[in-house]
């Protein structure tokens, strides 16, 4: 092994990667680009679905109901929703969106109540699609009402206090500090992001670096050079990683500069539009009283976790790379890979899912599960160590495998 | 000085069981000659030259290369050899005096040395128009120029020309041509395969006829004319080849 012949390698590398469009596009544009797109993208489109659910206002039709005038009446009036005529077919009604919600008052509901107690009111829904679902909650919200009215009423009847129906109240109030619902917030989906990014940043250096120069010829010319094989393979390697790393810093930076553009838009533009923003998109934020945030030594914790799984993502690719014949086929190998590493990352993400022994051993979900920890402010140290060195001596067997690899002559000569 | 020894190189592939590309081989080229080796397609030339250049190792025999042996010390042989191949393409990327200067800097040479080196080449091979244009962008000719002057950047002893005039016009052939005439006159020694018989003619000093990875004949034009009583190089060629019975 001799540094400088490395290093010479890897500049070289470095050079003409930085002109490659590919490249470029996937270890610096994407990766810059991927956080804020989802943030203010997406996250603009579902708020805006969100809102238009939330303002349209449902149709509903009454099934039966003919002797109880004065519940009838009373949804008639309700301004939160519109009671149309009961379609013949109101299942396929619902169906087909044209009717959010069908309430059947049974017979006698009215008389019922009067001598106690009625019959049980029927509300028909689709289930899974949100504005039959909000129509069913404005239906439901009434009832309750409409229940809470005949408590009350009952109540004042007999000259009761409300305190008998209703003898205590209790209130939620969050002591999580924000690190921790930031943690458990984005803690699952930032190793995600993480562990995609890493692979696809070494993903295109790698099939560039060895398929993309075998078919281009300059492979034997690299290798007419008195410089080691193994130097040839480790310049080549920092490269990959480069990228690999690369890809992650630049989401990582640009998800900071998304959260502090997108914070200071929250707090700008005032309670309004952080209710629509994100009280629509998840009823129970809306009644967050703290901005959710990650921890940022948690943050050098993940950076730190993440530098052997790009060593072992870095190494894994161009070894499968190198294989390949050309680049199209070294893309056929590792596209696929995409989706062997996304599943435990995947799996990471699922809430319930902790960390144990056994599960610090299987890579990536260890890593995916270790992050959501640290994002979050907490630090089994334990489990740290047990995954960085399992980490490692999986990325040492990937690299030690890239570096045999390139010295078998029927990979690189392949026929 | 290049000599090749029982030099043996087997394939193992799928459908066709053992293939040996190379099988036997043993010659001898001194410096200030050009040895030539002709041979028809897939009759081992590429492959006997990529076990001198170390690209392949030998499965049996062996070779020493400017007084180096190919198997013990791979990394001096190819410190003092020059490959020069229709499959060694340039980095489309980088301009000619990267893809030299980077050449230069894998054989060990300061970044003054690899100045100096370059200011001397691309004005011998009149490269200067487009010393600093990208790879992508050349004529064949001036892919041709930049790969010698890549070859040339570590001034080595040995020289391997792989079929250089493959695919070719004829003044870039020619110039070719004139160029490994340069490197005999300059004292190195060059291997050279081809399997065109007019190329061997006027360049080779030493002819070696290759087919199925066995050296059948050797030695000047004008032995083997005499030996086989045949002016025409391609006659004596079919025959030589034709001889061993056509499989
Ligand atoms: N890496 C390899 N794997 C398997 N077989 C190979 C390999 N390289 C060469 N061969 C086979 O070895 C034989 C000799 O090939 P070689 O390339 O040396 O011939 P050549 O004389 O250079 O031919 P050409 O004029 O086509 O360049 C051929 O049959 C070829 O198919
Ligand atoms: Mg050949």
């Amino acid at each position: 092994m001799n540094w400088s012949n490395i290093v010479t390698v890897y500049l070289k590398e470095l050079k003409d990667s930085l002109r490659d469009r590919r490249t470029l596009m996937s270890t610096i544009i994407i990766p810059a680009l991927v956080m804020p797109l989802l943030t203010f993208g997406v996250g603009k489109v579902m708020s805006v679905v969100m809102k238009k659910a939330q303002e349209d206002i449902p149709t509903v039709a009454i099934l039966g109901g003919t002797d109880s005038p004065a519940v009838v009446t009373a949804l008639k009036k309700s301004p939160k929703l519109r009671v149309v005529a009961s379609p013949m077919d109101w299942k396929q009604a619902i169906g087909d969106k044209k009717l959010r919600v069908a309430v059947e008052i049974p017979p006698g509901f009215e008389a019922g109540l009067k001598a106690g107690s009625a019959p049980s009111v029927k509300v028909f829904n689709y289930t899974g699609e949100l504005k039959s679902e909000n129509g069913t909650r404005v239906v439901e919200r009434f009832l309750i009402d409409l229940r809470d009215q005949t408590i009350a009423d009952r109540l004042a009847e007999h000259s009761l206090p409300k305190t008998l129906a209703r003898p205590f109240e209790f209130k939620r109030e969050n002591v999580a500090p924000p690190e921790k619902v930031g943690g458990n917030l984005f803690g699952g989906f930032v190793p995600y992001l993480i562990i995609i990014l890493c692979f696809s940043g070494a993903m295109y250096p790698a099939m560039d670096l060895t398929a993309g120069e075998k078919e281009r010829g300059t492979m034997e010319t690299l290798l007419c050079s008195p410089v080691a094989r193994v130097d040839i393979v480790l310049g080549k390697f920092l490269m990959v990683l480069t990228g690999s790393l690369s890809a992650m810093c630049f989401m990582l930076v640009s998800m900071g500069a998304t959260a502090a553009i997108g914070g200071s838009l929250m707090m700008g533009g005032g309670g309004a539009a952080t209710k629509v923003g994100i009280g629509a998109a998840t009823p129970a934020r809306a009644t967050m009283d703290v901005i959710p945030m990650i921890d940022p030594l948690g943050l050098v914790g993940v950076l730190a976790m993440v530098f052997p799984v790009a060593v072992m993502f870095s190494a894994v690719a161009f070894t499968v790379a190198l294989f390949a014949k050309s680049y199209k086929e070294a893309q056929s190998y590792l596209a696929p890979m995409m989706i062997v590493v996304i599943m435990p990352a995947v799996v990471g993400m699922l809430p319930g899912i902790d960390l144990n022994a056994r599960l610090a051993l299987v890579p990536l979900l260890n890593l995916s599960l270790v992050c959501k920890e640290m994002l979050s402010g907490v630090w089994h140290w334990d489990y740290i160590a047990l995954i960085f060195g399992s980490s490692c001596v999986y990325a040492a067997v990937a690299l030690a495998l890239a570096v045999r690899m390139f010295s078998r002559e029927d990979v690189i000569f392949r026929a | 000085m290049i000599e090749a020894h029982n030099l043996t190189k087997t394939f193992r592939d799928k459908k066709r069981g053992t293939i040996r590309a190379a099988d036997n081989i043993s010659f001898r080229v001194q410096p200030g000659q050009i040895y030539g080796l002709l041979g028809a397609n897939g009759a081992g030339k590429t492959t006997t030259l990529r076990l001198l250049a170390t690209l392949l190792s030998p499965t049996d025999g062996g070779a020493t290369v400017a007084g180096f042996d190919v198997a013990r010390e791979p990394e001096k042989v190819r410190a003092n050899v020059g490959f020069l191949a229709a499959s060694t393409a340039l980095y489309a990327r980088l301009t000619a005096r990267e893809m030299i200067a980077y050449f230069g800097r894998l054989n060990g040479m300061t970044d003054d040395a690899v100045r100096v080196r370059i200011k001397q080449i691309s004005a011998e091979l009149d490269m200067d128009d487009f010393l600093d244009r990208r790879c992508d962008k050349f004529s064949t000719g001036m892919k041709q120029k930049t790969s010698i002057a890549r070859t040339l950047v570590h001034d080595p002893a040995v020289m391997i020309f792989d079929e250089p005039t493959l695919g070719l016009d004829v003044m870039t052939a020619r110039a070719i041509v004139k160029f490994v005439r340069d490197c005999r006159a300059r004292g190195k020694t060059v291997i050279y395969s081809t399997h065109v018989m007019s190329e061997v003619e006027k360049l080779c000093d030493v002819i070696g006829i290759i087919h199925d990875g066995k050296l059948l004949a050797e030695g000047t034009l004008a032995d083997l004319r005499v030996r086989h009583s045949e002016q025409d190089m391609e006659e004596i060629f079919v025959k030589i080849v034709g001889g061993e019975g056509t499989k």
